[in-house]
């Protein structure tokens, strides 16, 4: 199977393999001017992902596109752009799917409220039951003789 | 009350298939990521003509036609599977073809129409690759359907097809266009 | 003929589930002794014609059978011989044929292991084991046969992918999928009780072991696997929030839920429907997550060729065991009741909340791996989820479990009473803080605000599981090994915490360009570039790059990262080379000819990265540890041979 370079037709990568096509990953010696631009840069590619890959950051992908996207990242960078400008411009054009951060907006806000939600819920649950366990524990009177574990 | 909390996990399960079986029906179609620019003005460009590029193609010129802005390159074999379907659009004579010639080489782009054909009203060289970004491509061919007052009205991903030419793109033109369509064919 | 054999025997072998599974859950609703004695020999019968089909599979593929599909899609003459055995679960029809044989496998030791259980309720173990043996083996048999053959025979095989040309991958499929499919026992356990309309504290206890031995199973498959990426996927990272390491991680969290949740249920007989809930979801991940792995309905790095048939038919599969076991679960579940009571701080209110944390984790980990799917689902737009939100969204429920920790394995069963552990734990988080911020702050620059909390937590723990063995120890009390087996796997999780910690606040990382006889600087290190040469393996060739490395000045080591052609496929993979010096692990990738004789390098130094998974091994070393505990056995040995199917409720053993 060869390695698929920068065309193709989205469905038909689908069709083979256990593990995604791109093995070969990107090396980007590009330096960058300041060790604060680098960080940024870092911390920028790390956090889009490559969308003709299967599941990997820009900063990871070895497809031309990806090299590519880096690249206008970068021109962004020196061109004096903040992150947040650089992350708009990136989803103006390609939208939310290529943030691996889902945004905190009207249509992601159940993703990002679950966790909490969840864990108010469990701890209140786990609360009642205690309370309930704890009268349960104070009317009997016989101590416990259990061992451990 | 008490027993609903033991359905709770059947009934959240029931949930969870319902989004499983959806999953399927589309999962042909996951990869294919709706472009955030339609209904949004077309990115503004100028850049250099193919067949002579000392004359520039430029948003500014296409303002006040529709057009097909397709994406394209000699390397992709799947833009060679389109290629008779944009050879088709162009004889219908509804819509001008205008062709980005992604991160190609000249030289070969130009032979490549010549023996095959060429569908395009007017072709525009991204070198780089950096127009293509502006568009939000992320594969070849894509194909961007773009009204009079430069608003992007549709985007096709991948080959296009006669089915996809006649259920998703005719369509979308403007009546008289499209009525032209039935009348001729 | 050697493929025929084995379709042959994979179909004889659905019959024999089908039978297994009759027999065992119907021969005991109608009271059939004869129908309940059949189970065992159809168990037997399963095994062997499974297991003749595994070995067919793998005939085919060490003699070369380029007529049968499979081998010719997955192998190639070129290929060593111990990749073409690896490569019978290279892709996805044999690594079905290797989950049903490891689910054959759990069966027979279930038959051994439930032999001296009342015979109705092993009869339905075995039974709703044989469910899931003959719905899989249909699965195989309707979408995915690997036995079919070419006409005319390939003159070679299109070889294995080459990353899975390691030894990483020969191993960590066959003990990832031990661990998934022996959550499977936990649930036909609770498939049984739920069929007998019983659940006391014997129940959790012979319940225990399996569910501890799959865990342990599992901690160990999804370690191999991290360390597998870790290498051969060249860049570094060791865990991505992959869908497909979710799948593995969700069926992990809930089954540790579950090991904690039936250490209750065994010894209080209390949170009984919770236990048995917490048993059938666990399994019921580990077959979403097959769902998800192989249907094509998430993007993954390692998701298997998928079509929508499959995903249809494993969809059609779920309904019918998690819907009819949740069915059942509802009808079942209110029955149990249980008055006992405890305190607020007493263990069982630990536990309660060390449930409630791995459970909301598990949901977490859930919501984000769906997140994509239920997004397109509801028409709210495509998503992609990644370590930006499940780093911190994981860490909201896991911060407290850590923190609670040391804490309640302190608290007595019962009775709140922790006075007389006050003072050790008190002196063991001073001693803990110490320490975390000495690591954080002394020995290495930078780093994050958690990342001294992370280092404490996991001195914490360590420190506060060692003070209970080493008071036994000190007045001479023997220490049973379940404590024992609970105190290693503690250890380990701290262990793991600390290494996480470490690696994610102080790895140092960079891309650089040398020419030849050029050094690069990271942090204390030196990297000096020696060129490169080319390189010859059996099925591949490339060039392998030499650079020396030092540490101030002290030789570290000569790496020769590697960046190999495969012949067949024409695939470029990246071999990195990595070494360990001293606690952290120095990687070295090799990138692209820049010309010049320059070559792009990626160079890493990971403080404690491999301690994540000698961690790992340790926290199933712990779980082994303790399924060996004499108590398991003797129980076991104790039980009636014959009892009736009534519930019996027995007294408590001590």
């Amino acid at each position: 199977m060869p390695l698929r370079t920068a065309s193709l037709f989205m469905a038909a990568i689908m069709a083979a393999l256990l593990l995604g096509t791109s093995v070969a990953y990107a090396i980007a010696p590009e330096q960058m001017p300041t060790p604060q631009l680098e960080t940024r840069y870092l911390a920028l590619i790390q956090g889009f992902r490559c969308m003709q890959c299967q599941d990997e950051s820009l900063a990871d992908s070895p497809v031309n596109l990806a090299a590519d996207m880096r690249r206008q990242i970068r021109d962004m960078l020196l061109a004096g752009k903040t992150d947040q400008q650089i992350r708009d411009f990136m989803v103006s054009r390609y939208g939310y799917f290529i943030l691996f951060k889902p945004p905190f907006v009207l249509k992601t806000a159940w993703l990002w409220l679950t966790p909490g939600v969840l864990l108010l819920v469990g701890v209140l649950v786990a609360l009642r039951v205690i309370r309930q366990r704890a009268a349960l524990a104070a009317t009997d009177l016989e101590d416990n003789d259990l061992t451990d574990a | 009350m008490s027993r609903l909390r033991f359905i709770l996990p059947l009934l959240l399960f029931a949930l969870l298939v319902a989004v499983f079986a959806i999953g399927i029906r589309e999962s042909p179609d996951k990869d294919l990521i709706p472009s955030p620019l339609i209904g949004k003005p077309a990115p503004d460009f100028s850049l250099p003509n193919l067949t002579d590029p000392a004359q520039r193609v430029s948003s500014t010129q296409l303002r006040g036609h529709w057009y097909l802005l397709n994406v394209w390159g000699t390397w992709c074999g799947s833009c060679r599977m389109e290629h008779s379907m944009l050879l088709r659009i162009k004889q219908s004579g509804l819509i001008p073809l205008v062709g980005l010639d992604w991160k190609d080489d000249r030289d070969d782009a130009l032979s490549f129409l010549k023996q095959e054909g060429d569908p395009y009203a007017t072709i525009a060289v991204d070198r780089d690759g950096s127009e293509a970004i502006m568009w939000g491509v992320y594969g070849a061919p894509e194909t961007f359907l773009v009204n009079p007052q430069g608003i992007v009205i549709y985007k096709y991903i991948g080959p296009i097809t006669e089915q996809a030419w006649t259920q998703q793109i005719l369509p979308r033109l403007p009546m008289n266009q499209t009525a032209a369509a039935g009348a001729s064919s | 003929m050697i493929p025929e054999l084995g379709q042959f025997a994979l179909i004889l072998g659905m019959l024999l589930a089908g039978l297994q599974a009759f027999f065992g859950i119907v021969g005991p609703a109608l009271q059939r002794d004869r129908w309940m004695a059949a189970v065992t020999p159809a168990v037997s019968g399963q095994f062997v014609m499974v297991a003749t089909s595994m070995g067919c599979l793998v005939a085919s593929f060490v003699a070369n059978d380029f007529s049968v599909a499979y081998v010719a899609e997955n192998s190639n003459s070129s290929l060593p011989l111990f990749y073409r055995v690896a490569a019978v679960w290279g892709s996805h029809s044999g690594s079905l044929i290797l989950w049903i044989f490891l689910l054959a496998c759990w069966t027979l030791a279930a038959a051994v292991g439930t032999q001296r259980l009342p015979k109705a309720f092993a009869a339905r173990v075995l039974g709703v084991l044989g469910l899931i043996s003959f719905g899989f083996l249909l699965y195989t048999l309707a979408t995915s046969n690997p036995f079919l053959r070419l006409d005319p025979p390939w003159p070679d095989g299109e070889s294995l992918n080459p990353i899975l040309q390691d030894p990483g991958l020969a191993g960590h499929p066959p003990v990832l999928y031990t661990g998934y499919v022996g959550l499977a026992v936990a649930f036909a356990f609770a498939g049984a009780a739920m069929l007998e309309g019983r659940l006391d504290k014997d129940w959790a206890r012979w319940t225990r072991p399996w569910t501890t031995a799959a865990w342990a199973f599992l901690s160990c498959g999804i370690a191999l696997g991290s360390w597998w990426a870790y290498y051969t996927l060249g860049w570094g990272g060791f865990w991505f929030w992959d869908p497909v390491e979710n799948a593995s991680f969700m069926p992990w969290l809930m089954a540790t839920a579950l090991i904690h949740s039936l250490a209750v249920t065994e010894k209080r007989g209390l949170f009984k429907s919770w236990t048995l809930l917490l048993a059938v979801l666990a399994f019921s991940l580990s077959l979403v997550g097959t769902f998800l792995v192989r249907s094509g309905v998430l993007v993954s790095v390692h998701s298997f060729a998928a079509s929508p048939t499959r995903g249809t038919f494993i969809l059609a599969f779920l309904i019918v065991m998690i819907g009819s076991a949740l069915a059942l679960y509802a009808w079942r579940a209110p029955l149990l009741k249980s008055d006992a009571g405890f305190e607020l701080t007493a263990r069982e209110s630990f536990l309660l909340f060390n449930n409630i944390l791995l459970v909301t984790a598990c949901a977490t980990v859930f919501a984000g791996t769906m997140a994509p799917l239920i997004s397109s689902a509801l028409n709210l737009g495509k998503l992609s989820v990644g370590p930006p939100y499940f780093n911190p969204t994981f860490l909201l429920s896991m911060l407290p479990l850590l923190a609670l920790l040391p804490i309640g394995i302190h608290a007595r069963w019962k009775r709140g009473n922790l006075s007389e552990r006050t003072r050790p734990l008190i002196l063991t988080v001073i001693a803990a803080a110490v320490i975390g911020c000495a690591i954080v702050f002394g020995l290495f620059t930078g780093g994050r605000v958690l990342s001294p909390v992370g280092v404490a937590l996991g001195v914490w723990i360590i420190l506060s599981s060692l003070i209970d063995p080493l008071d036994r120890l000190r007045r001479h009390i023997t220490i049973p090994r379940a404590v024992l087996g609970m105190t290693l796997a503690h250890i380990g999780l701290g262990m793991f915490v600390i290494s996480i910690t470490s690696v994610e606040a102080f790895t140092a990382e960079r891309d650089v360009a040398l020419a030849q006889g050029e050094t690069a600087q990271l942090g204390a290190y030196d990297f000096r570039f020696e060129g490169v040469q080319p390189v010859e393996g059996p099925n591949y060739s490339g060039v392998g790059g030499t650079v020396i490395v030092t540490r101030n000045g002290a030789p570290v080591g000569v790496m020769h990262p590697e960046k190999r052609e495969y012949w067949v496929q024409h695939t470029v993979t990246t071999a990195s080379s990595i070494k360990m010096y001293r606690t952290s692990n120095v990687l070295v990738a090799l990138g692209q000819d820049l010309g010049d004789g320059r070559w792009s390098l990626r160079l890493q130094v990971r403080p404690l990265v491999s301690f994540i998974w000698l961690a790992a091994f340790i926290m199933a070393a712990g779980g082994m540890l303790g399924i060996s505990d004499r108590r398991y056995r003797l129980q076991r040995a104790e039980a009636p041979a014959i009892a009736p199917v009534a519930a019996i409720t027995r007294s408590e053993p001590g």
